[in-house]
């Protein structure tokens, strides 16, 4: 399996660290519980298109976001997660 | 069903092999039953055969997608142990050992069961110190561990790579009851003996929704060759419990992962037992025929792709070599991947499903070979009486909600714990 890292070009997945899905956001401190239970626990766990955090660890560090497909590998797109979450360093 | 026996082998000898009966009958879907158990893996055959052994729930439909021992139950590494600290697993283990210990009088099939020990392998003065707490815990849940010093280790398997510079080996801990089982046979047994008893074996039959009530109940399910309703219905369906769940609008605490075993040629007997290392992630034994059956990690990501990829088949072969140098020669014949529900806190989940009519068996990340006599028996009594099995009741599926966590090792929401 590669990733192509927008900043680095296609590199081999062993220079890269997992972190899960991508789509689960953080609820707000003050939110409801269940919200809290859901953001760390349930997961759609999907066959097919995964949207999923990557670290270039051996590579530029960046956070990426990878859209895999969980059943074939294929990897259509990766784009840098930090302006997505740009909201949330605060 | 012809009862197999030294006199039976004879005389089919005799007659050359010709006219064995087949072992189960292969079953077409009838309207409805009394239980559906969706998932012809170890898991949902061994819970067919207590509903009708124990229960006396005969009216019972196993339905598989492919064939039976087509998932997990037939390419795991086949290590059976009950060597677990809290109380929440390790009674529901050691019953699951027990089972073991008796299963083919029971089952009147030769599941190859082998008690040819386990021995976990202690690399710091804190693991070993962590393996004599565990042995403890054991020993409180009335199971036999032996807390292994070097001297004793290097007596056990002379062949260790002891002075590693990184990974010194300081001590071990064993469980002699533990070892390995044949996993085909496994399957293949608890087919032919709930076949037996009545349950309908029905292969090539993939789930595809669920038939429900006006209330919402679930009643039956759909099926590719067509519905069937059913009183209950139970999912046993390994690595794709998110998958089936999703059927019946349920998100579950559950990844699904890639883990890959592998297999060597074929070697004259040199490892004793189930050997783990304590400083990585790698399992070994050698099977009867010869070839050492050895595994490591996760691959790591979501993937419902049954193959792992070449990083995680370096890191399995890595921590080989660190253990036990010798193995470099030998060739590696074949390696396959199998996937496996990851919970958030590396515990199965045996429970009622919050939607009437549904029970769910899930969540069995790395370890639910071992546990699949028990499984089978839990998750029967959970159908037939509505009631967790004394030996199952802290596998809830709302233990993640309450703070019940099951963690072995104390790490956390992760879904890559075992
Ligand atoms: C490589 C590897 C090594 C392992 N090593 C060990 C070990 O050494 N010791 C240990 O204790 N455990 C081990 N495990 C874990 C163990 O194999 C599993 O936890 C256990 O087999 C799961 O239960 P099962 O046998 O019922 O699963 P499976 O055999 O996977 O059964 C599930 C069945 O459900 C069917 N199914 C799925 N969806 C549907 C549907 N929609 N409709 C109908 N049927 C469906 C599948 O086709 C499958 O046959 C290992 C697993 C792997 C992958
Ligand atoms: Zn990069």
């Amino acid at each position: 399996m590669r990733i192509p890292c927008p900043y680095c070009g296609s590199r081999d997945i062993g220079e890269f660290v997992y972190r899960g899905d991508a789509s689960p956001v953080r609820p707000a401190a003050d939110g409801a519980e269940a919200a809290m239970f859901a953001y760390v626990y349930l997961r759609d766990n999907p066959m097919g298109r995964h949207e999923e955090h990557w670290y270039h660890t051996q590579g530029c560090r960046n956070w990426l976001v990878v859209t895999r497909d969980t059943l074939t590998h294929e990897i259509p797109s990766a784009r840098l997660a930090a302006p997505l979450n740009a909201g949330d360093a605060v | 069903m012809t009862r197999y026996s030294l006199f039976s082998l004879a005389a089919k000898a005799v007659s050359g092999h010709r006219g064995w009966q087949r072992a189960w009958r292969d079953a077409a879907p009838k309207a409805a039953y009394d239980v559906i158990i969706i998932g012809g893996g170890g898991h949902g055959l061994a819970t067919a055969y207590y509903l009708a052994k124990v229960h006396g729930i005969t009216n019972v439909a196993l339905v598989e997608k492919g064939w039976i021992g087509g998932g997990n139950a037939g390419r795991n590494t086949t290590i059976i142990r009950s060597n677990y600290m809290l109380p929440g697993n390790e009674p529901f283990y050691e019953w699951s050992m027990k089972l073991w210990e008796g299963l083919e009088q029971e089952l009147n099939y030769n599941a190859m069961v082998s008690q040819r020990g386990v021995l976990n392998l202690a690399h710091t003065d804190a693991q070993r110190d962590g393996y004599a707490r565990r042995g403890n815990a054991m020993r409180l849940h009335g199971v036999e561990a032996e807390l292994l010093d070097l001297d004793a280790v290097r007596r056990h398997a002379p062949f260790l790579n002891f002075d590693n510079a990184r990974f010194p080996i300081k001590a071990g801990l064993l469980q002699g009851r533990g070892g390995t089982a044949r996993h085909d046979a496994v399957n293949w047994g608890y087919a032919r003996a709930a076949s037996a008893l009545g349950v309908d074996i029905i292969q090539n039959c993939a789930v595809t929704g669920f038939l429900t009530d006006a209330g919402g109940a679930i009643t039956g399910v759909e099926t590719s060759r067509g519905p069937i309703r059913a009183g209950k219905v139970g999912m046993s369906v390994a690595g794709h419990s998110s998958q089936v769940a999703a059927m019946a609008d349920l998100r579950l605490p559950i990844e699904s992962h890639a883990l890959q075993a592998f297999v060597s040629e074929a070697l004259k007997p040199i490892i004793p037992g189930v050997i783990t290392f304590g400083a990585g992630h790698f399992y070994i034994s050698q099977s009867d025929k010869g070839g050492l059956v050895f595994g490591g990690d996760i691959d790591g990501y979501n993937s419902y792709a049954q193959r792992g990829n070449m990083p995680t088949v370096e890191d399995v072969c890595e921590g080989g070599m660190a253990l036990m140098p010798m193995i470099g020669r030998a060739r590696l014949l074949r390696s396959w991947g199998g996937i496996m529900d990851m919970t958030m806190d590396g515990s199965p989940i045996i429970d009622h499903a919050p939607i009437p009519g549904l029970y769910l068996n899930a969540g069995w990340c790395y370890g639910g070979f071992k546990a699949t006599p028990a499984a089978g028996w839990c998750f029967a009594h959970l159908l037939a009486t509505d009631a967790p099995h004394e030996t199952a009741t802290a596998y809830r599926l709302d233990r993640f909600a309450t703070g019940h966590l099951i963690d072995e090792k104390g790490q956390g929401a992760q879904p890559n714990l075992h």
